[in-house]
């Protein structure tokens, strides 16, 4: 599925400054029954987010007005356990276009990479001057540079650089997905299938 | 520096259709595994481009995520579960996919079914819509989970676009001690190395205590690779994993089965090949382990108590959060903690040898009352199994019932949940919060351990149940 090109993102962000974020918090098991990629972001995070009630929980981040944003920041290893996509649908239908950590699961990773939600992978110290700066200003400007692969906090200027390879990133870039990709080398695919011995 | 190929590098290199520079490889996939979850928006996504799948010969499908597992034989009651069953049957119909849904002879967990028909074969590239994937790589095969985008790829093209994982090697020497099960050793390597400890590695397992694991062992070893970040796990295929596959419905047969055997022989490490990491562990240290906390790192031999924040690596306030979220307390003891259900089942513990352990230890003792028990086969065969070596009996006579096939409280998509705040031992993977129902607290734990936890209604050492000449 194609998604919308990305360039540079100017965003303020959320913070969510826990380690180990599994996509069962992101999406839980229960919304997962859907037969088409719709609704979501509404269940983005649902029970941390929503009591039992239905009621928003006030103390979670998506819930207080003063954070926003199309940029998600996680603590260490975010994304990882279930290989579930619909977490990454979650985060971009909701409106984050980038996730930033210092540390991911891979195949959260790769989902994101497929669906048009960049993950910035940074230093566990530049991850901690983001949560700092977020924290003493709700408003802190974030800069995603794909091209140039850098991230940077506009304000003070500070910035790191980040990795992402060449061919991902031509995708990113245009809105590319795979398939277009696979489906040009039809042939040669085909080729290679005669001679598996499996 | 070694020249040799290690085992993955050997099955990896073979699939390899094109390399990109600097971008990801383009594999072919030999088989794969579809079920009712995350396959609908994937086959929305062919639909739209009008194209059709590939190698339908190479695509298996199946219903277990999101199925009941009582009554199956009437229809499904939640409408939204019923329509994305029915969804999947339609897709498998329109593309001539075998499909086996609720009810058919060889329906049941994907990654139980897999090995049971010989779809899983040392050598093979394997992908599917769910981590545990991860499982098929005890028979020497490259087994990993799936985004939904990559579902579409496979159907579309039968190759997916990923760059190759590092190599890890995890030596276990030594045996294991009385009591402790493969499902205790993957545990305790989590333990060791964190949820995060092997991201970005493909894990070969290697030393006597994998040699000495029977198939189902393996499969719960691998199968639970994921759970420490890794993108799959491998052991190298020998006469066992022969023995196993042999005959089945799906490997080859004849002048095929000699041919390939060629290929399987070759399948090991070189000598001289080197891996970016290698860790080693002696099996004897390995203690039962239980888990405490909500992701599957947070794990211990169970006589210690709960480790102090301090003494566990990473952030003190996600420990705490844990810690909270389970209302245990750092240095508390975890035996002897009253606990409310038991699941045994799952595709890391769902297997016949899962079931004849469990029942070896209830056998002539009473499940406790105030404990609910699901004990869900992996399979409609393993529920065969059980019920052709006597096994139902005795389970039935401690007062335990047999479920039908399924997921069911593993991830509790369907009707099997636990409730708020209830604790639960659980033979399943994950113990993430809320994974087995909205506020259930799950203690992750072997067959063994969930079975000294059903008949005593706490969490109990079963060395403590088990006759000394059991060792
Ligand atoms: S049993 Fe659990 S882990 Fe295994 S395939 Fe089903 S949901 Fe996934």
């Amino acid at each position: 599925m194609a998604y919308d090109k990305f360039d540079i993102l100017k965003s303020t962000a959320v913070p969510l400054p826990l380690e180990n974020v599994d996509t069962d918090q992101i999406i839980p098991a229960r919304f997962l029954k859907a037969t088409e990629r719709k609704g979501f972001g509404d269940n983005l995070f649902r029970d941390w987010r929503y009591n039992a009630d239905n009621t928003p929980k006030e103390q979670f981040v998506l819930n207080n007005p003063i954070y926003s944003g199309k940029i998600l920041v996680g603590g260490k290893n975010f994304g990882s356990g279930s290989s579930r996509e619909h977490a990454a649908w979650a985060i971009y239908d909701y409106g984050f276009r980038a996730v930033v950590s210092s540390f991911f699961a891979d195949i959260f990773r790769n989902n994101c990479l497929n669906i048009g939600v960049l993950p910035v992978q940074v230093s566990a110290e530049f991850l901690q001057k983001i949560f700092s700066a977020i924290e003493a200003d709700p408003d802190t400007m974030l800069e995603i540079h794909l091209e140039n692969q850098v991230i940077r906090l506009l304000d003070s200027g500070e910035q790191e650089s980040f990795q992402i390879n060449d061919y991902k990133k031509e995708n990113m870039l245009n809105g590319f997905d795979d398939i277009d990709y696979l489906i040009n080398i039809k042939e040669e695919i085909r080729s290679f299938t005669e001679n598996t011995p499996l | 520096m070694g020249t040799g190929k290690t085992l993955f590098d050997k099955v990896w290199d073979s699939h390899v259709v094109r390399n990109i520079e600097n971008g990801p490889d383009v594999l072919f996939i030999d088989r794969h595994l579809v079920h009712e979850v995350t396959s609908p928006v994937a086959f929305l996504g062919l639909k739209n481009r009008g194209i059709k799948v590939l190698h339908p010969e190479r695509t298996f499908a199946t219903a277990d995520h999101n199925t009941p597992t009582i009554n199956q034989h009437l229809p499904v009651k939640d409408p939204l579960s019923a329509n994305q069953l029915k969804a999947l049957e339609q897709n498998a119909a329109e593309h001539h996919i075998p499909y086996w849904g609720l009810g058919h002879q060889k329906n049941g967990i994907v990654h139980v079914i897999g090995p049971e028909n010989g779809i899983t074969v040392p050598g093979a590239t394997i992908v599917c819509g769910d981590s545990h994937t991860s499982t098929h790589g005890a028979f020497g095969a490259i087994a990993f989970g799936i985004g939904t985008s990559e579902v579409e790829m496979v159907l579309a093209s039968q190759c997916i676009m990923q760059p190759k994982a590092k190599r890890m090697r995890i030596n276990i020497n030594g045996s294991l001690s009385k009591a402790v099960t493969p499902k205790d050793v993957a545990l305790y390597i989590i333990s060791k190395l964190t949820t995060s400890g092997a991201t970005g590695y493909f894990v070969e397992y290697s030393g006597e205590v994998f040699r000495d694991m029977s198939m189902e062992g393996r499969m719960t070893v691998c199968n639970l690779s994921i759970e420490m970040g890794a993108r799959g796990g491998i052991i190298a295929p020998d006469e066992k994993t022969f023995e196993y596959i042999k005959g089945r419905e799906y490997t080859p047969k004849g002048a095929a089965w000699d041919k390939a055997m060629t290929y399987w022989e070759t399948l090991k490490t070189d000598e001289d090949a080197i891996f970016d990491k290698e860790v080693t562990f002696d099996g004897n240290d390995i203690e039962p382990m239980i888990t405490y906390g909500t992701n599957p790192g947070m794990g211990i031999g169970i006589s210690n108590g709960i480790p102090q924040a301090e003494a566990v690596e990473g952030g003190v306030s996600t420990y705490k959060k844990s810690l909270q979220y389970m209302d245990f307390n750092e240095g508390e003891a975890m035996l002897g903690k009253k606990i409310d259900f038991v699941f045994l089942g799952s595709c890391t513990n769902g297997r016949i040898e899962d079931f004849r352990a469990f029942t070896s230890l209830v056998k002539g003792r009473r499940k406790a009352d105030h404990v609910t028990a699901w004990l869900v086969p992996g399979s409609h065969r393993v529920e065969e199994a059980i019920k052709e070596e006597g096994l139902l009996e005795v389970l039935n006579e401690a007062g335990f019932e047999l479920r039908e096939p399924g997921c069911s409280a593993c991830l509790a998509m369907n009707d099997d949940k636990i409730p708020a705040g209830k604790y639960a031992v659980s033979t399943s993977n994950r113990n993430f919060e809320g994974r087995q129902g909205p506020g259930a607290r799950t203690l992750l734990a072997s067959p063994l351990v969930a079975a000294a936890a059903a008949v005593t209604g706490k969490v109990t050492d079963p060395r403590e149940l088990m006759e000394p000449e059991m060792a």
